[in-house]
């Protein structure tokens, strides 16, 4: 199968393009961007006249569900939400059930992804067995059965000592360890940014300090043991200048905020929207900007969707009782687009955080259109504005903070391995 | 974003909050409830406001004086009233709220008077219920308790009809307390210059200034020259985490004594939501003495329920 993709504007920041070309594949292959190499005549042609065409996206969080939770959403929706969002790689926290601390479950997992030939997913092993705490994973068995990295989803770990001993096993072995930062017993049932929104709402708070101290020892402990860390879903201001200091000081840390994140504070709570009750909270406008200038200077590498289905009836209890989390795959891309444009950023400085800057910390080949690598591309017009709302989205879950609101970029084809998958 | 509590003319649809409601309602409710009070005093204590209406107490949470005024409210406008305690029935079988309100409207219910343990349930289901149906918040989480602000600010207009001229200090956990929350809310969209908490930083809120209130940690700085005190309940299971040491220890620095109201305007009212912790928050000769106005609130608290239900079956 030869694709030629024509007449579409092109951006791939690790190779630094940013200008019309065309783009041809081969065999599952980026053959050549520019002019076509000799002989080729395209099965197809795609004319991306006006639309913009860039690595497939890399989500460094996507929660698909499987195994465990197939009434929130299943692999076949996921991945489908996935190919229309423009995305064709992503990670998956261990946090299934049951958990990803057994090889063949995470041979399963990969098993299953492959046969629906979509996106490629790369799943995050467990750190503790069953996410537990308590004793660490067979982390090099893991590895070997295809997990890319080791995290706690949303659970932390109390003990020290034994983040101290996983940090360190996982430190042998040169693998990452994801960790969401946050201090248990100061976020112990809180649901709400610790402020003025909470004390109106009469929500538990969790404080900004519950990061801040979890910051403190993950970096502390990473220091020691010389593990390579990165912290899942910053939300504050005061953690975003803590990593800022750490890069600064050489250490070896990576980071990534969730495209809620850059977009909402706790105002946008409302009248108790338990659409906006997300794992962290949303915090001040004071948090909000800082991670968007984190974002920008590069202290913060990535983007992510933090991808949460929830299905509708656990959305419907009061806001601390309702389940956390928002789908997300489907908005990735055009909240980027709005960040990018509300702060004024060039189109390639934005891509970057989506695409090469979470490949990098997976460690993995995606995330560029150089020639001879795998040709996962999304194809977009960035000026189709459409509107967020449950008929629209793939995704089993329809929840999100954003429903109602009316997005520009509107992902036209997505092409995994040189296959299209949507469009 | 529109307020749920008010319909397309900006009259009262539902009560959930004092937040976010504008003066000219506060007053409408207040001034109602004034015409209200004398019905008490009649032989026949009816009226027929609400006559052939159905007015649904659905209570998540327990409740002795709130479930009971409301009650007594909706009898006196000639409503016909089911009473629910629904934390011993339909919940404990798994029945989620919404559930329960769709069954109740299916029984032709126009009002639901709504206690939940969780903060936001009376927004939830006035968000959910058809168009016709009103819902009254009578106490949600840490959130709100509406009346109960009214009720206070009737009481206090009652005794120092000159709100804009006073200075009102609420004295305990604020941090857990919808009445706190409303009675703030109240007082300052009144009008009221002058709004203080006092408490330990334990029992207030993160960035509770903002709410506009002056914070005291200190009862004899922050009951000086106060017009009216007002005391919060203080919940046994606040003892049990690291909130406070004991309860002798609270009664020794925030319990109002005769000693500590003598720092208020010798003419200062106290009140308390009730159920008062006697020994706790308040001494019994305060309770009990001639500044205390707490036992008037319960009666006037028939009178403020009387007239939101009928405003709202009004609109």
């Amino acid at each position: 199968m030869k694709i030629h993709i024509k007449n579409g504007h092109l951006i791939d920041p690790k190779n630094g393009i940013d200008a019309k070309q065309d783009i041809y594949i081969a065999a599952g292959k980026i053959a050549a961007i520019g002019n076509a190499p000799e002989g080729f005549v395209a099965n197809q042609t795609i004319d991306a006249t006006n639309l913009v065409i860039i690595p497939g996206l890399v989500d460094l969080s996507a929660r698909l569900r499987e195994p465990g939770f197939e009434h929130k959403a299943t692999l076949e929706s996921e991945m489908l939400a996935a190919a229309a969002g423009g995305v064709t790689s992503l990670a998956c926290p261990p946090d299934t059930d049951p958990v990803l601390d057994e090889p063949g479950l995470v041979e399963m997992l990969k098993h299953r992804a492959k046969q629906l030939n979509q996106a490629h997913v790369y799943p995050l092993g467990a750190l503790t067995h069953q996410l537990a705490g308590k004793e660490i994973t067979e982390m090099c068995e893991l590895s070997e059965a295809g997990c890319v990295g080791f995290s706690q989803a949303d659970v932390t770990i109390k003990d020290t000592q034994v983040l101290w001993r996983a940090m360190q096993y996982a430190a042998t072995f040169g693998f990452t360890v994801w960790l969401r930062p946050e201090e248990p017993y100061l976020a112990k049932d809180g649901v709400a940014h610790d402020g003025e929104v909470a004390a109106r709402l009469g929500l538990k708070g969790i404080p900004t300090a519950a990061e801040t101290l979890a910051i403190a020892s993950i970096l502390r402990i990473a220091k020691e043991t010389g593990a390579k860390v990165h912290l899942c879903r910053l939300s504050t201001s005061e953690g975003v200048e803590m990593v800022r200091s750490a890069k600064k000081a050489g250490q070896q840390v990576t980071c990534d905020v969730s495209a809620n994140h850059l977009h909402l504070t706790d105002f946008d709570i409302g009248y108790f929207n338990a659409n906006t009750h997300l794992k962290p909270p949303v915090r001040s406008q004071r948090d909000k900007t800082a991670l968007s200038n984190g974002l920008a200077d590069g202290t913060i590498d990535a983007i992510c969707s933090d991808h949460t289905p929830v299905d509708d009836d656990a959305k419907l209890y009061p806001f601390a009782e309702a389940e956390a989390g928002a789908t997300g795959l489907e908005l990735l891309l055009p909240l980027t687009l709005k960040w990018a444009e509300e702060n004024k950023l060039k189109l390639s400085d934005a891509v970057k955080h989506i695409t090469q800057a979470p490949a990098n910390i997976l460690g993995v080949e995606a995330g560029d259109l150089s020639v001879n690598a795998s040709a996962d591309i999304c194809v977009f017009d960035p000026n189709q504005y459409w509107k967020v709302e449950a008929k629209a989205l793939l995704s089993q879950g329809k929840n999100t903070p954003f429903l109602g609101l009316e997005l520009a970029g509107k992902v036209k084809y997505t092409l995994v391995n040189g296959h299209v998958v949507h469009g | 974003m529109l307020n749920p509590q008010l319909n397309d003319d900006s009259e009262l649809k539902h009560l959930l909050s004092i937040e976010g409601l504008p003066k000219r309602i506060l007053n409408q409710i207040l001034d109602t409830a004034e015409s209200f009070a004398g019905v008490a005093e009649r032989e026949v204590k009816k009226v027929p406001l609400l006559r052939g209406k159905t007015v649904c107490n659905l209570f998540f949470e327990n409740s002795t004086r709130t479930r009971t005024t409301f009650e007594i409210a909706a009898k006196r406008l000639s409503a016909d009233v089911i009473t629910l305690n629904v934390s011993t029935s339909s919940q404990s079988k798994g029945e989620t709220i919404l559930d329960t309100i769709d069954n109740l409207t299916a029984m032709h219910t126009d009002m639901f008077v709504v206690r939940h343990a969780q903060s936001g349930a009376a927004h939830m289901i006035a968000k959910h219920v058809a168009p016709h149906i009103s819902v009254i918040n009578a106490g949600d989480g840490s959130h709100a308790h509406p009346t109960q602000g009214l009720l206070d600010v009737f009481t206090i207009r009652k005794h120092k009809p000159e709100m804009h001229n006073l200075r009102v200090a609420i004295v305990g956990d604020v941090l857990h307390s919808r009445v706190a929350r409303s009675e703030i809310h109240a007082l300052t969209t009144l009008g009221v210059p002058e709004v203080r908490v006092i408490a330990p930083k334990t029992l207030l809120p993160q960035d509770v200034e903002k709410l506009g209130v002056h914070v005291y940690h200190d009862m004899n700085e922050g009951l000086k020259d106060v017009d009216v005190v007002m005391m919060l309940r203080l919940q046994n299971e606040r003892m049990a985490g690291a909130m406070l040491p004991s309860a002798q220890e609270y009664f020794k620095i925030y319990g109002l004594t005769s000693e500590k109201l003598a720092l208020a305007k010798p003419d200062a009212i106290v009140m308390h939501p009730g159920p008062m912790n006697r020994g706790v928050e308040i001494d019994s000769a305060v309770a009990d003495g001639t500044q205390s106005v707490i036992l008037p609130q319960v009666t006037y608290g028939i009178a403020v329920r009387m007239a939101v239900m009928s405003i709202l079956a009004g609109n």
